[in-house]
């Protein structure tokens, strides 16, 4: 029974860090735009892909 | 937000065209960060926006010039970023998680009572229960009461009135019996009941959101301004809300008019396709008129202004459009009219259940629990989801046959359409010119006349250049090219002299026609080259499956009539010709006033008042951005099927709804009078509640496969 006093508690805290993990993910605009989410992952920083979008990049 | 004209950084906001994949994204973001001028550029690749920050060295339009040199079309964003819909989703977003996590909490507590907890636990479970569930439910229900609040003060009755009424009377009676340590609270079933209903209602808002204001997108079709010639003959760039009559403008080839005006000086060609829908360019010289948003293509032109801003044709069409939206918005969508049925029938049946317990001698207490009981039971938990899910369903199987849909009123509105009525150019046919039959070139003259085409905007050009270039053919190298307007380019291959364009430029005697063009290579015979606007592969077949599913079609085209005759009677169709865009919508008004509800399918901006105003609408893809965003549909390619198919799984879809109601309204015959007979604890309600809802989910699963 006295297990409860703290148990409830923690699972209750929990619960609430995850819904202020999502009112944080709403506020932050990371469901704005899923589709392009789903591509920037594709995105490659690096040199390789980076040479290869410079190429097709006419002068500015 | 356009034209930052101060120093401090300014956002500017783009509607960009072909963005397809992440490459793109890269290369814009990347590419704009290059300018001058330019802090950073984000992608918003679901809204097919950039939002570019600035500061003031970097004006609108070097800004629009930079994306379109790394290969975007792009239009300044004039509209607000934010649309009322995608507010209102996040807003739902927010209430659904409150109502997921308090539902969850709750439930779990729920369970150890249903177990057996007695005395002071279950009172404490009872507590924390109640202390979770009335704030949650004071947030997540706003969009209930709110809705609620506002059609009873009208005198009016939705879905939304015996949803709050439930929710609120089970939490304070639910409140009352934790205080007194009694046996039942339904905090659990309050919050589990918000939270099936907000989804539904999540899902529905989401359908919406991408949808945006029509007449916004309209008046982004114009130029933001233009450079006007001043007294010196220097010119200057004014926004369009500085334009005036009487004022003189240069517009470059290849720019859009920013207001209507006359010309001056110079001849060109304009291309009206946004305006009258025709995709032939209509040639202009010294007096003729030319309208804001049509593009110049051939040669600068001088133009006196003769209206400008919100006095030009393009902002009477967008006014046109504004109103005819209000008459679709009085459209009752299925679920409020059902609710109209259910609300009064459930809130007697409660309260004749408190009265004849009360009656036949029961405590006011037990009665009332009863009544509640009554009340949770029948709220319309799976109605609320019968509708949306079946549409969400059915959206996401037409979206993979190819047809977009932007509002789950629309599919509503769709499967009770009786007739459609067709534009011609762009919609029975592919609005683009194609060749008519082979092209009658010899190999050496084709690799010729594919670097003249490439070398010119007019769109008989681009058509054989797409031709050739698809039939694999390369450019010829080419020297001293130069283009004429109104009459052709020339070049020179290998020191031999060609031309492509008006066939008697070229040296033929043939007529006129605008969609007849010449090439000659050196002194080799004149090839003449012939193009049409062909029709949609499949358009006799898609109007044989309309008229099985019960639609008789009728073309509504702004083109001559001899063009729209040889079309109808291709296809064994009514048709009227010459329709300016306020005679179509009259006529589909005209119809509708008659008892009919009509399809309309049209792309062009002559039909956005036509598609705004009729029962349900549908746009090719190809369509200017007003048909798109005026159309409740969308259909991808050049086939013209998806019309039916949408048509005929709207009808599949309508029909799901249904059985969902009827399914829902089973449960509640089954669940009712066990409420009545006071046997309803809420273990029963929380079984009862979330069995029907998977039901009613479970049902509309199978609407995957209504295309086919």
């Amino acid at each position: 029974m006295n297990g409860l006093f703290f148990l409830i508690p923690i699972a209750l805290g929990l619960g609430l860090a995850g819904l202020a993990a999502f009112f944080w993910a709403i506020r932050s605009q990371q469901f704005d735009d899923l589709d392009g989410a789903a591509l920037r992952i594709l995105i490659d920083d690096g040199p390789v892909a980076a040479d290869k979008d410079q190429a097709r990049l006419p002068p500015a | 937000m356009s034209a930052a004209t101060a120093t401090h950084p300014a956002t500017s906001v783009f509607a960009v065209e072909g963005l397809r994949c992440a490459g793109c994204i890269a290369k814009l973001e990347t590419g704009l960060a290059g300018v001058p001028g330019v802090a950073g550029a984000r992608v918003n690749f679901t809204t097919r926006r950039v939002s570019i920050t600035h500061d003031g060295a970097a004006d609108a339009e070097t800004l629009r010039s930079a994306i379109e040199r790394l290969g975007f079309p792009a239009q300044p964003f004039l509209g607000s970023e934010t649309t009322p819909q995608s507010d209102e989703s996040r807003a739902l977003m927010k209430a659904l998680g409150v109502a997921g996590f308090a539902a969850v909490n709750i439930m779990l507590l729920s369970v150890s009572v249903w177990s057996g907890a007695q005395g002071v636990t279950r009172d404490l479970f009872h507590w924390l229960s109640a202390l979770i569930a009335l704030p949650a439910i004071a947030y997540s229900g706003r969009p209930f009461f709110a809705s609620a609040w506002a059609a009873l003060r009208h005198g009016r009755t939705n879905m939304d009135v015996p949803i709050s009424i439930g929710v609120v009377l089970t939490a304070a009676i639910s409140l009352f019996e934790t205080i007194v340590g009694g046996e039942h609270a339904y905090f659990d079933g309050a919050t589990m009941l918000l939270f099936f209903l907000l989804a539904g209602r999540f899902l529905d808002s989401a359908m919406r959101a991408r949808a945006s204001d029509s007449v916004a997108a309209l008046l982004r079709q114009t130029a933001p301004g233009g450079h006007v010639v001043g007294k010196d003959g220097g010119t200057a760039w004014r926004a369009a809300a500085e334009l005036a009559p009487g004022m003189r403008l240069l517009v470059a080839a290849g720019e859009r008019f920013a207001s209507d005006g006359v010309v001056e000086t110079g001849s060109s060609s304009v291309d009206r396709a946004l305006i009258t829908g025709e995709n032939v360019p209509v040639a202009v010289a010294p007096g003729g008129a030319v309208l804001a948003g049509t593009i110049n293509l051939d040669a600068p032109l001088t133009v006196r202004v003769t209206a400008a801003e919100a006095d030009t044709v393009i902002a009477d069409i967008a006014r046109m459009m504004a109103d005819a939206g209000q008459m679709r918005s009085a459209y009752v969508r299925i679920a409020d009219r059902a609710a109209r049925l259910y609300a009064p029938a459930v809130h007697s049946l409660a309260a004749l259940s408190f009265l004849g317990w009360w009656l036949a001698g029961a405590g006011w207490h037990d009665a009332l629990m009863i009544a509640v009981a009554v009340l949770i039971i029948t709220c319309p938990c799976a109605l609320g989801l019968a509708v949306p899910v079946a549409q969400v369903v059915a959206s996401g199987a037409l979206m993979r046959a190819g047809v977009l849909i932007k509002d789950g009123a629309a599919l509503e509105r769709l499967a009770s359409a009786t007739a459609v009525f067709f534009d011609k150019t762009g919609t029975l046919t592919l609005g683009r010119p194609t060749p008519v039959g082979d092209l009658p070139l010899t190999p050496a003259e084709a690799g010729a006349a594919l670097a003249l085409a490439q070398a010119s905007r007019h769109p008989l050009a681009r058509a054989l250049a797409a031709a050739l270039a698809q039939a694999g053919t390369s450019a010829a190298a080419a020297a001293d090219m130069a283009e004429t307007a109104g009459l052709g380019v020339a070049a020179r291959f290998d020191g031999v002299k060609a031309r492509l364009g008006r066939t008697d430029w070229v040296g033929s005697a043939a007529s006129g026609d605008t969609l007849l063009t010449a090439f000659r290579l050196g002194d080799g015979p004149v090839r003449l080259l012939a193009f049409h606007d062909a029709l949609r592969p499949d358009a006799a077949a898609a109007l044989a499956r309309l008229h099985a599913l019960g639609l008789e079609a009728t073309m509504i085209s702004g083109d001559r009539p001899a063009a729209v005759a040889a079309i109808a009677g291709q296809l064994g169709m009514a048709s009227r010709a010459e329709l300016q865009p306020g005679e179509k919508l009259a006529l589909i008004e005209a119809a509708q006033a008659g008892g009919a509800r009509i399809l309309m399918v049209g792309d062009g901006l002559n039909d956005g008042p036509a598609l705004q105003a009729a029962h349900v609408s549908m746009a090719p893809a190809s369509a200017s951005d007003v048909g798109k965003t005026a159309a409740d549909l969308v259909f991808l390619g050049d086939r013209l099927l998806p019309v039916a198919q949408a048509v005929a799984a709207a009808r599949r879809t309508m029909a799901v709804v249904r059985q969902n109601f009827a399914l829902a309204i089973g449960y509640n015959v089954l669940a009712v009078p066990l409420a009545i007979a006071g046997q309803v604890t809420p273990l029963v309600a929380a079984i009862a509640m979330s069995g029907s809802s998977l039901i009613v989910i479970g049902n509309a699963l199978r609407l995957r496969g209504c295309t086919r």
